[in-house]
């Protein structure tokens, strides 16, 4: 049985507060590496390698700046598409090509669809598919965080759409009445599957919301790396000051489609996906780095093939990995399997052995 | 041991929950400082702040939501939610987040969250007080559901449920709150799960009941035993998970099934006993298995009493049954 709480990357101990000035190579690189990450996953799906693939491409600036805020103490409530948290957060590449894999090694065992992962060792609660239900579990935690007297803080991504869910209200009117340590992180990529922005809701901005709850809302140019980095530690100074609650609406735009599922032909232009990529968070923190005189085109060349190179091998190296035990399919989903489970199991077991299951 | 109802058993071991470890909490609507709409929590707020027993804005899917982060991060929190009719809007985080955090985690994220919610009818509280709707939660992977009938079951089944590293939908027979007192122990003494009670032995028919039925069922008994009928009344205490044993070993000693529930009929929990039966001890059985249920009907107000089982229906069940073979 793999063992659930293996780290292979643990961020050292003394790092108990985030940097206070951000590392804007680190950024940059950690944001590439998402880049081609997604860009390898969208091929590896479509030649039938890995089932389904939720890319990211967009929002690079926004999760690596609200994750280089954050310190590793800090618990983070994902959606299914923070990819490059979950880098930045030190989760190593294998371990999210063995989760799109579903394969032995997978820290979540297989059972979930790609993208759904969670590492419990650097405080990545594991995804979900339905909406917005992180919301009201990170408040939650930040309760018990107080309780404890823990200074921490808990974050929340999701996106737009998320905004109308009944877990965006709970969450935030819950935070907003316990003044709980939590920064409510909305990706506005400007589309929920294929509902525009505009037609979620009828607020100018999303961040406004966040003044019904009693908390700042902040709206950041989510292409910005600095801007967002600085509201995210603004936000979590606040917040471990007993300030309660913020709502941090990071503007972007999807790039790619809600998910290898969807085609986005059917409800946007290619004249407004090119308009948003001309504000390209990857080209824009390139450019700075190259105008401050950090960076050239050739390191970034460099840069480039040997993140590509990386990702490549470390998707074949997942790919060798052993198939799922089939039996493991029964653990987990309660402490200690039930004799109705056990009753299950057995006939599993015979149908295994009479080869009438098809693995 | 001291004699006491339902609510008193539950409030007593909330508070000897509380007291033991600084890790359990309460929270829920009105729970603080009124002490619960049935005073279940009374006095707790006093005991142990309202930093442990928190009074919550009115959302069911808020509180369950929050206690999940709670438990994730390592407190026990158990939930109240006012009337099980009321935790459609939690439904979402219980189905999918609860019950499924370990199995979706990979066994990192176990989320342990005891919901307490009071069911049931009887009260004279229309439909949207007074429903039985158990089987939704029984039929989803990954959360145990329990049901006691006594005070002093409801003190052991609620230490389980606590101490449990699974999630626990905790349903309390509201009609029977009061009206059945019991003696109580002092002690923490749990009631394991998966253990139903013989509530009474019998040779000539079985009678399988839970939470605020089981009485139902006793008086049946008691009835059909001054007709010279020897009834035997099995509580289940937990639906899941379910003492399949118990319930195999009653039938294959008297060859007669009666399942008594409040719940509708049409896939309620008596219909998975039945298939149990069908598929497991169907040589053992002398007449077909039979249900004593409420209507697949909305929960009425006025007519309450025709559609709550009653113990002449049982008696009428289980003469068919006798009569069957």
């Amino acid at each position: 049985m793999a063992e659930p709480h293996a780290v292979s990357q643990k961020l050292p101990q003394s790092e108990t507060d985030a940097a206070p000035e951000p590392d804007l190579l680190d950024a940059y690189r950690l944001m590439v590496l998402a880049r081609a990450t997604d860009e390898r996953c969208l091929m590896l799906q479509r030649q039938g390698r890995i089932g389904f693939y939720a890319p990211l491409m967009g929002q690079e600036a926004a999760q690596v700046g609200a994750s280089r805020a954050l310190a590793p103490q800090d618990w983070i409530f994902p959606a299914y598409r923070e990819l490059a948290v979950a880098l930045a957060r030190g989760v190593p590449l294998r371990a999210i090509f063995d989760q799109l894999l579903g394969n032995a090694d997978d820290r979540i065992r297989g059972r979930q669809m790609p993208n759904h992962f969670g590492f419990r060792d650097v405080n990545f609660v594991v995804a979900s598919s339905p909406i917005g239900t992180q919301i009201t579990q990170a408040v939650g935690a930040a309760m018990a965080a107080q309780r404890r007297k823990d200074s921490i803080v808990t974050i929340a991504f999701f996106g737009d759409g998320a905004t109308s869910s009944n877990d965006f209200h709970a969450g935030l009117n819950f935070a907003g009445v316990f003044q709980t340590p939590t920064i409510f992180f909305c990706q506005n990529n400007q589309w929920a599957i294929s509902l525009p922005r505009e037609k979620q809701t009828r607020s100018a901005t999303l961040a406004e919301k966040g003044s019904a709850y009693g908390m700042p809302g902040v709206l950041v140019d989510g292409n910005d790396f600095l801007a967002v980095y600085s509201a995210v530690r603004e936000a979590r100074e606040r917040a471990l000051s007993g300030g309660g609650p913020t709502l941090i609406e990071a503007e972007v735009y999807r790039f790619g489609p809600h998910s290898t599922s969807d085609d986005p032909k059917r409800y946007r232009t290619e004249e407004q996906l090119a308009a948003a990529k001309e504000r390209d968070p990857i080209l824009r923190l390139k450019g700075e780095l190259v105008s401050a005189g950090r960076w050239t085109e050739e390191l970034d060349h460099q840069l480039w093939e040997e993140v590509r190179t990386r990702v490549t091998r470390t998707f074949e190296e997942a790919e060798k990995a052993k198939p799922l035990d089939p039996r493991s399919i029964f653990d987990d989903v309660f402490a200690h399997v039930t004799p109705q489970l056990a009753e299950e199991r057995a006939q599993f077991d015979a149908e295994l052995r009479d080869g009438v299951l098809k693995l | 041991m001291s004699e006491m109802n339902i609510v008193q058993a539950i409030n007593r071991t909330l508070r000897d929950a509380m007291k033991e470890d600084p890790d359990v909490l309460v929270l829920g609507e009105d729970v603080g400082v009124n002490g619960g709409v049935f005073r279940a929590t009374d006095g707790l707020i006093r005991e142990f702040g309202a930093e442990r027993v928190i009074d919550t804005p009115l959302s069911e899917t808020g509180i369950i939501g929050t206690a999940i982060g709670m438990s994730l991060y390592g407190l026990k929190p158990i939930a109240e939610i006012q009337f099980l009719d009321f935790i459609y809007p939690a439904f979402d985080q219980i189905v999918s987040e609860l019950a499924k955090f370990r199995y979706r985690s990979g066994g990192q994220y176990p989320a342990h969250v005891v919901i307490r919610a009071p069911y049931g009818g009887g009260i004279k509280g229309g439909i949207y007080h007074s429903q039985s709707t158990e089987a939704y939660f029984c039929h989803t992977a990954g959360i145990k559901v329990v049901i006691p009938s006594t005070p002093s079951d409801a003190r052991g089944l609620l230490f389980s449920a606590i101490a449990d590293e699974d999630p626990v939908l905790f349903l309390e027979p509201k009609r029977i709150y009061r009206s059945l007192t019991g003696e109580v122990s002092d002690s923490q003494e749990k009631v394991p799960f998966g253990h139903a009670r013989v509530v009474r032995e019998g040779s000539d028919v079985s009678v399988f009941a839970y939470g605020a039925m089981v009485p139902v069922a006793q008086e049946a008994a008691d009835a059909l035993g001054r007709d010279g009928v020897s009834t035997e009344v099995i509580d289940l205490r937990t639906l899941v998970p379910l003492d399949e044993a118990a319930v195999l070993a009653s039938v294959e000693k008297t060859g007669r099934a009666i399942i008594v529930h409040e719940a509708a009929r049409f896939c309620g929990f008596g219909a998975e006993l039945s298939a149990i039966l069908a598929e497991k001890a169907l040589y053992s059985l002398k007449a077909p298995v039979l249900r004593v249920t409420g209507y697949d009907t909305p929960f009425p107000y006025a007519l309450e009493n025709v559609y709550l089982p009653n113990p002449e229906r049982v008696v009428r069940a289980v003469r068919q049954s006798l009569q069957a073979g």
